[in-house]
Parts: C-alpha cells; structure tokens; sequence
C-alpha cells in the first residue's frame, strides 16, 4: 500500500469546486503537489486561499470534484477524514494552542489519543519537537504564558508530534510583530529544509523565493497563475499576478 | 580613557528607605481600604454603627441570655433564645423518621462521602486517579447503605427525613444533573436536527415550569400513567424532577460556556485528528467548563435550597419537621429559634460550595501562576 504510493503525487485536486450558501468559492481547482514539494499560495483577501488549504485536511467540505491525500480520497467516510487529518498538520494564523494544557500536554495530546502512543514515548518526541523550534525550556508552560512567535514555534512543533507527511500554513506570521515574524519564518525553512512537503499560504514573498517549488496566485476562487518563485516574481504571466505584486511590494 | 564614566559606586546609588509611616501594614491597610475618601470612610463608619447596634443584640439573644437546658417551654424563662429542645428533637431533624437504632448508617454514608468527593474536589491527593474509583462507587455504596438488604436492615424511603433527606435529594441531584446538563448543552448545539430539538423542548419545558408544579405532578399524576406493578418510590420521583429541573439550567450556563470557546480551537483539535467526543472531553469541555463554574454551582445552590419545596408533597425534610414542632404545644412559640436553626445548616452547605467554587476558579486558571 505504502510502496505503490510513495511513487505517486501525495495530494491530487481535480476539479474542485465549493460554495458557501450561493457564493462560489472555490472555482475548478486543479493542483497536484508532489512529495516534498513546497508551494506558497498567494493572492487577494477573500480569494479563496485559506478555503482551498482548509478543504485538504477537511475543516471545509467541498461539493464537487475530488480530494485525495496520500490515497485516501475525502469523502463522508469518517475513516478517510479521520486517516488525512492523522496525516495532514495544520498550522493557524491565530495559534489555537489549547490554553487549559500546557506547552507539552499541547504536543502530547493528539498523539497520545489519536495514535495511541504511550505518554512517555509521546512526551519524549515533544521535547524533540520542541528543541526543534528552539523552546525546551517553555515546556511545563501555559500558551498564555508565551509570546506570539513562541505560541506559534509551539503550535508547529504540536502538529509534527503526530508525524505528519504534509503541512498546512494558513497565514502563520499575518498576527505577529517583525521581530518574532523572523523566528518562526527560521523554523518554517528548517522545516522545508527536512523535506516536509509545505502548502503555505503567506505574503511573505521573501520565504516564497527562498523555499518554494512552486508559486500559486489564487483570484476569486480560482488559480491564476502557477510558476517557479524565479518565473512568478520575474515575469508573472497575468494582470491581475502583476498588479497583485506591485501592491505587495509597494507596502 | 577612564573607565569610570558609566560605573557607578554603591555610594552614588540612593539608599534603599522603608516606606513612609503610615501606609504599609496594618495602619496603611485600613488607610487604604477603609478611609481613603470622604464617602468611604462615612460608609466604614455607619457600617461599624450598624455592626455595634445589630451584634451584640444577637449575639446576646442566641447565647448570653438563651435558655439550654429543659423538657418544654416552661424550662426557658430568659429573654433570650430557648434552645433547651434542640437536645430532644436534632435526632428527627437530622433523620427524620430514619430507625434511631439504625442512623449510624445515615453517619457512615455521609462520613464515606468525603474520601468519595476528595478526589474530585481536590487536586495532588494520595493514591491519584486510581481513588476516583471509589468516587464511582460510591452513589451505589451509599443507597445500598441506606436503604439497606443484603442482611441490613432494610429501611424503606417514606423513613427518609430531616436534613438527610435534604442532603439525599440534593447530593442525587447534583451528581446526575452535571453529566445530563452537558450531553442537554451538547445536544442543544448538536448538528442533527431531531436531537436539538429534543433537547430544546426538554429544556424549555423545565425551564418554563415552576419546580412547585413538577413536584406535584411527580407526586399525584406520575402514579396514574405509570404501570401500578412499576411503583416508583416518591423519593425516586422527587429526585428525578429535581435533577431534570437542574439540568436545563446547567445545560444553558454551559452553552452559554461552549459559545465562549473560539472556533479555532475546534479547528485545531479535528486538524490533530481527535473525534467528536475526544476533542469536547479533552479540549472543549474543560475550557468551557471552566467559564461555567460560578454558573454551575449557582445552579447547585439553588438545588439544594430548593430540595425544601418537598414540604407541598408531604415529605419531612428538615423545614417540615420543624414547622411541626413550632406547632407543638409543648414547645409553641419557638417559631425564630427553630427557622434560625435550621438556615445554619443551610448556610454552612452553600456557602461552602461558594467558596469551593472561588477556589476552583482560582486553581484552574492558567494565565497568572
Ligand atoms: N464559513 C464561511 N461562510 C461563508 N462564506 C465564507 C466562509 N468562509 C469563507 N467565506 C468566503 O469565502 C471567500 C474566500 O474566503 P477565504 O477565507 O478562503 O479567503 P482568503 O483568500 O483566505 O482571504 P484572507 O487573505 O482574507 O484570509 C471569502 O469571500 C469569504 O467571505
Ligand atoms: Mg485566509
């Protein structure tokens, strides 16, 4: 199973379309990530990114087309979401670290429940995680107790404990101060640099150009454009990629 | 180059003062608190004179000048509180019409409680999780104590009274009302459409309803739906109303608690791949709990206060009993002594809970420490 897999794209999108009540949007979305690959996905407020990234680990459903991670398609089955979610780390723009846990209950959690870990094994991985984003020592911390940066090192390393072969990065340094918007931009590169296959949606076009395979410009629902950092920020093919990048780069 | 210019001598530096007379310690504290302005040193004043006038006068009715020893009325001739039958009646107010040779049951049950609430209560207790078990045990343990079999005596429920009957009713009620109020909060918030509205109609209807007329209807109606050879126990109905009647509440103080917590953290638990009800146990419920709990015991407060309504069915809890002895010839005109005796016991059990419940609150927060 895991062998005929391995070879294969790790995430196919085709023809994806979803509504929310009457409004389209996301508009016949066609994306094949392949294993280690990194995209960042750009693009206009409202235009669909966080939906589109959000319908991978199934926090939105969508109505048309099909989604399939790693071989597991989505669909109702709960087995399938369940499987996708156990593969697919999320990372939000606002943290969402459990505050009533602390830092390492934080790490532990989810694979002490969900894969069934023995707690000490589990909290043996966290604390590797944990050095991995540079904070050990907050460990026996409250979130509450932490800066943004720090929140959000924590809320990665919470999602690699459960191994995941793919991450979601929905806007995580959009809620941060420059300072801490470095560290966690650090730990995302290092990251990448361990060949974790990476969705990020973000503006920072500094990261897109140092890390990404692959530059996505989503508009109303739709993807745009699709090109090499090099080829996107150089020679974006539409109007709209160019007009987009002159606003981002202008503020 | 000097390198004197950014250094300084322990000289230079100001020399470290106590803080001027008069406003730390005691003096300071009541500077602070009780004088610090015109209005609030005239409030300090009026209430030391409302103290000064109400105190000693009580104080002097319920000890000084009351009465303690006697076999009726005529034994009490101060000016003071007659307490002279507390001796011959705390028996029936504590137990009702509970065997007397047998209320060393009543005590047990009641002493078991606390190694049973302990670890619930209280966090870094000995023995950990594994005395929970007890804690599960011990609602089985208690009714098999008191209404005996298994070669007990068995004592049948019309027996119950007094303060126990109070403290069963009430002690039933919360420990089922919770789980029940939660899955009522859940269900309200459910997506399938048929359970929400289950849930809503259940809560509606008990919030909608004075406690007064479930009780009746538990009392005088139940009896004719229910099949005769099903002979619910009265005490049993009036438990099941109570907690149904709590349980619509606290399934609103902790919807009201589930509407606090943001929809990120859903979020983040179903992306981490926890369930339905592992993400509520593990993540949601705790936080929204928390929110809840001055709501919650609120709502246990007036539960236990509430277990007195039994008096408009028969049934003699402790405030019944003691209407029945005001109304005693032998001991008429006891009316205050008897209500001011009975509040205390009232007054010690909630406002423990009051404060159990401020306690809580302090130990589960976690953004100071
Ligand atoms: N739960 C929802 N219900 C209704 N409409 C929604 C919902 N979530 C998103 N939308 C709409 O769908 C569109 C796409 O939203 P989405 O959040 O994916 O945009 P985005 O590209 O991530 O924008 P931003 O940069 O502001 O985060 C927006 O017009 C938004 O108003
Ligand atoms: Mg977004």
């Amino acid at each position: 199973m895991q062998d005929q897999t391995a070879a294969g794209p790790i995430i196919e999108i085709k023809g994806v379309n979803k509504w929310f009540g009457d409004y389209h949007a996301l508009r016949d979305i066609n994306l094949t990530v392949a294993r280690q690959e990194r995209i960042v996905i750009c693009g206009p407020s409202g235009s669909g990114k966080s939906t589109l990234i959000r319908t991978i680990n199934r926090l939105e459903e969508h109505q048309e087309g099909s989604i399939i991670v790693d071989g597991v398609e989505l669909t109702h089955d709960l087995k399938n979401i369940d499987a996708v979610r156990r593969e697919v780390g999320m990372v939000f723009q606002s943290f969402n670290l459990f505050p009533h846990l602390t830092v390492l209950q934080n790490c532990t959690l989810a694979p002490i429940w969900v894969r069934r870990l023995p707690k000490a094994e589990a909290e043996a991985t966290a604390m590797e995680y944990l050095e991995r984003v540079r904070i050990p020592e907050q460990a026996n911390k409250y979130p509450g107790q932490l800066s943004g940066g720090q929140q959000q090192r924590v809320a990665i390393a919470r999602s690699l404990c459960m191994r995941p072969n793919v991450m979601l990065f929905d806007e995580p340094t959009s809620a941060l101060d420059p300072e801490m918007i470095k560290e966690v931009l650090e730990v995302m590169v290092d990251l990448a640099e361990s060949g974790m296959t990476m969705l990020v949606v973000t503006h920072e076009m500094g990261f897109a150009s140092q890390v990404a395979d692959r530059v996505i410009f989503m508009d109303a629902g739709q993807i745009v454009e699709s090109n090499t950092p090099d080829e996107f920020f150089n020679r974006p093919q539409s109007d709209r990629t160019r007009l987009f990048l002159s606003q981002v780069i202008s503020q | 180059m000097t390198e004197t210019v950014f250094h300084r001598s322990k000289a230079d530096l100001l020399p470290e003062r106590p803080p001027p007379p008069g406003t730390a310690g005691a003096v300071g504290w009541v500077r602070e608190n009780l004088f610090s302005s015109w209005t609030n040193s005239a409030l300090t004043i009026l209430s030391l004179y409302l103290l000064w006038l109400v105190v000693p006068g009580v104080f002097g009715w319920a000890f000084l000048d009351a009465g303690f020893a006697g076999t009726d009325r005529t034994a009490c001739e101060g000016a003071g509180a007659c307490w002279a039958w507390v001796d011959q009646r705390i028996g029936q107010f504590l137990y009702g019409f509970y065997p007397r040779e047998q209320t060393w049951r009543v005590d047990l049950a009641l002493l078991l409680l606390v190694p049973a609430a302990a670890p619930i209560l209280f966090d870094k207790l000995p023995f950990g999780r594994k005395a929970l078990w007890f804690s599960l045990a011990y609602p089985f343990l208690a009714v098999l104590i008191l209404l005996g079999g298994f070669g007990l005596e068995e004592v049948p429920t019309d027996k119950f009274g007094g303060f126990m009957l109070n403290i069963t009713i009430g002690l039933a009620g919360i420990i089922v009302s919770l789980p029940f109020g939660i899955l009522l909060a859940l269900g309200r918030r459910s997506q399938m459409p048929v359970l929400r509205l289950i849930c809503i109609g259940f809560i509606e209807a008990f919030r909608g309803i004075p406690l007064v007329t479930f009780m009746f209807t538990a009392a005088l109606l139940l009896p004719l739906f229910l099949p005769s050879h099903f002979n619910w126990d009265l005490v049993l109905r009036v438990i099941v109303v109570v907690t149904f009647y709590a349980a619509a509440y606290i399934a609103e103080v902790i919807r009201g608690g589930l509407q606090a917590i943001p929809r990120g953290q859903y979020e983040a638990a179903q992306a981490l791949g926890l369930g339905y009800w592992q993400s509520m146990r593990l993540v949601i419920l705790p936080q929204a709990l928390k929110i809840s709990i001055p709501g919650i015991v609120n709502t246990f407060i007036a539960l236990f206060k509430d277990t007195t309504l039994v008096i408009v069915i028969g049934l003699f809890d402790i405030l019944n009993i003691g209407n029945q002895m005001v109304a005693n010839p032998d001991w008429l005109g006891l009316g205050l002594e008897t209500y001011v005796f009975i509040s205390v016991f009232f007054f010690v059990i909630c406002f423990s809970m009051s404060r159990y419940s401020m306690h809580l609150e302090r130990r589960l927060d976690t953004t100071r420490r």
